[in-house]
């Protein structure tokens, strides 16, 4: 005789874990529309998206900086000897330039501000939460959502498309310090490579890409961190520390995968 | 004072997983009154405050307020209702990552269209009131939990709401700091009108400023009723609990209790009816009592009531009984006297009492402060609430310690 249970077990499981994720998307989904919606209602939060903006995007700034300067010089490497293997290493601006205006750019970018800002995001709505700080708002007939997400996405809003164009502009100059300095290519096929290699839609394209990131970034770590009380794996500090790593692993996911989504849609 | 029913509570249940917290609970609140929630810990008040406020919604059964059922309002009404509220939690819930003066505004500057000028005035006099003025740049992680305590309740007054819902406002305060939030909740409540609902332990001193009384059991209302008719229950699970957590000594004065105090006389009473013993009672309170909580602040008027229980209690003799009748009045019971002897007793008190501690606080505030002093005699068939009653009828300026003499 088989046991029906085991038979069913599996499928009822199955069944159980795509309820939660389509009740996932469907609450994260309004989670983000009143978040958005509350940007543009009055009074506006004028200080408080400064302030986020401050921490989102000014404290990214170095890190920014510093990853686009070194991923623009490898690939500024790589490119070089990848390319003087077909004797076309003239073609070296126009590579480094089109791979981080049309990829590593937004991706990088949106990946950096989630290990900096995103988990930061997710640990400190979830103390809140935890310690009943947005109850508290609640009770006081303040919307947590307006006061807490709201400013958030807003910020990331203004953030990730500037910080993106910085990530670049520093990465094509990073691919000129190994490129031309250091290997010795002509300064000037470098650059007008570069010029002549992208066209508008590659950089309209960086811009989609970087709004849609910056949208998912803020959604999900506001998401994550605002639910910590209802997750089931642990409770308390260990909530908000689950919190953040699924806020970091989920985001990262995300944006990967909207990032194929776009680049086929877009191509 | 408009008294019908403010909040109500019909069959309303909760569970938390298979753990029933409320079954079918009923209740009303009314307006204008405070309300005290008792019970074990764990047992479902802080859950039953939760509910009223809206934070919790019940799994059955409805809450009404003013009549109308929260449950089926819009988004927008419920804002409406929910300005009236004002919570404090059981754990403060201040923002940390803000300044106390920030947590405490916040309320104002997000909800009210008001000046900045006056915030800062409303906040501060708040503060000043509640003896955390020079705290105000401090963060809430730099305070003592007693010092977060008042800074909750600040925030949770400074909108002068309507109704409002304390959790546990007094747990972790020392005695003067306790009988001073209890003494100013009081005032407020008087001065403003709010409706207050009170989860406490501080058995019987909250009963000194509350008018209902709810006990919480099991999922359930064991006790509802005005503070007066606890002594008459005769619920075994009420009067264990209560006897349990009441104090032998108050724990601002270090008399007796109000109920044991109300026990003694009782048994003065019975003395007095059986072999004519005679007895009297004086009543004291401090005359601008409440000028002082103004200029100075609750805790030195609780200070002050403090002191004078502790110099009064020994200028007694060993078989008078002292206690504590309420927020602001002490009463001694003096056995085998009669009001001639009770008056002869205060005037040589008074003379006493004009060269101690109270002196040195009145003069440290540039304060001044009399005792009025009510005298009864026991009569036969004569209930305590009306020898208190003609005691204060009696009530007369003793001038104990007028600054201006001497």
């Amino acid at each position: 005789m088989i046991d029906t249970k085991s038979v069913i077990l599996p499928f009822n499981n199955l069944g159980k874990y795509t309820i939660f994720i389509i009740q996932e998307m469907g609450r994260s989904g309004s989670f983000f529309f009143r978040g958005f919606y509350s940007i543009f209602t009055i009074p506006f939060q004028f200080s408080k998206i400064m302030q986020q903006i401050y921490f989102i995007g000014l404290k990214s700034v170095f890190v920014i900086c510093l990853t686009g300067a070194f991923t623009g010089m490898v690939l500024g490497l790589q490119g070089y000897y990848t390319l003087s293997k077909f004797g076309s290493e003239g073609l070296l601006g126009a590579a480094v330039a089109l791979s981080l205006i049309r990829e590593l750019g937004p991706v990088l970018t949106a990946i950096m501000i989630i290990g900096r800002a995103g988990s930061a995001i997710a640990a400190e709505i979830g103390i809140m939460r935890i310690s009943e700080q947005i109850d508290a708002l609640d009770t006081m007939d303040i919307d947590p959502i307006r006061f807490l997400v709201s400013p958030r996405i807003a910020a990331s809003l203004i953030s990730f498309p500037l910080l993106t164009a910085m990530f670049n502009v520093i990465g094509i100059w990073g691919g000129y310090l190994t490129g031309s300095i250091l290997l010795g290519l002509n300064k000037g096929v470098y650059f007008s490579r570069v010029e002549s290699g992208i066209s508008m839609d590659d950089l309209i394209g960086c811009g989609i890409k970087s709004i849609v990131f910056s949208l998912i970034v803020a959604t999900i770590c506001c998401y994550q961190g605002y639910y910590t009380h209802t997750r089931k794996e642990g409770h308390g500090a260990k909530g908000v520390g689950f919190a953040t790593t699924s806020a970091v692993v989920i985001s990262c996911v995300l944006v990967l995968v909207s990032d194929y989504v776009m680049t086929s849609l877009l191509l | 004072m408009d008294n019908h029913a403010l909040i109500e509570l019909r069959n309303v249940s909760k569970s938390f997983g298979s753990q029933v917290v409320l079954d079918k609970v009923n209740l009303t609140i009314n307006r204008g009154e405070i309300t005290t929630i008792i019970g074990m810990s764990g047992v479902g008040k802080s859950v039953l405050l939760k509910h009223i406020i809206g934070l919790i919604s019940p799994d059955s059964g409805d809450i009404l307020i003013d009549g109308r059922n929260i449950s089926g309002l819009s988004r927008r009404e419920k804002g409406e209702i929910k300005k009236r509220f004002s919570y404090m939690f059981q754990g403060t819930a201040l923002f940390d990552s803000m300044t106390v003066h920030e947590n405490i505004s916040l309320p104002l500057r997000e909800k009210n269209r008001l000046s900045k000028e006056t915030i800062q005035r409303v906040v501060m006099d708040k503060m000043n009131q509640l003896d955390i003025g020079s705290m105000a740049h401090k963060y809430p992680s730099e305070l003592s939990g007693g010092m977060k305590k008042r800074v909750a309740l600040a925030r949770s007054l400074v909108t002068d709401p309507e109704i409002v819902l304390f959790d546990e406002p007094t747990t972790g305060l020392d005695p003067i700091r306790r009988n001073a939030v209890h003494s100013m909740i009081s005032e407020y409540q008087q001065k403003l009108g709010f409706t207050a609902i009170i989860v406490s332990h501080e058995i019987p001193e909250i009963f000194y400023i509350s008018q209902k009384l709810i006990m919480l059991h099991e999922g359930g209302i064991i006790f509802q009723g005005p503070v007066e008719a606890l002594k008459d229950t005769t619920i075994p699970v009420v009067t264990q609990f209560v006897n349990g957590l009441e104090s032998r000594h108050d724990s601002l004065t270090g008399l007796l209790p109000q109920p044991r105090g109300e026990e003694r006389f009782l048994q003065e009473l019975a003395r007095f009816n059986r072999h004519n013993y005679v007895f009297s009672i004086i009543l004291f309170r401090i005359r601008e009592l409440d000028q002082i909580h103004e200029k100075a602040g609750h805790m030195v008027g609780q200070e002050l009531l403090r002191s004078f229980s502790a110099e009064l209690r020994p200028h007694l003799r060993f078989t008078d009984i002292c206690f504590r009748y309420n927020l602001n009045n002490i009463i001694a019971i003096l056995p085998d006297t009669n009001l001639e002897q009770a008056r002869q007793t205060c005037s040589k008190l008074s003379k006493l009492l004009a060269k101690t501690r109270i002196k040195e606080i009145l003069n440290e505030s540039s304060l001044e402060c009399s005792i009025n002093v009510g005298f009864a005699e026991a009569k036969r068939d004569l209930q305590f609430e009306n020898m208190i009653r003609e005691a204060e009828s009696s009530l007369e300026d003793a001038c104990f310690f007028k600054n201006m003499e001497e």
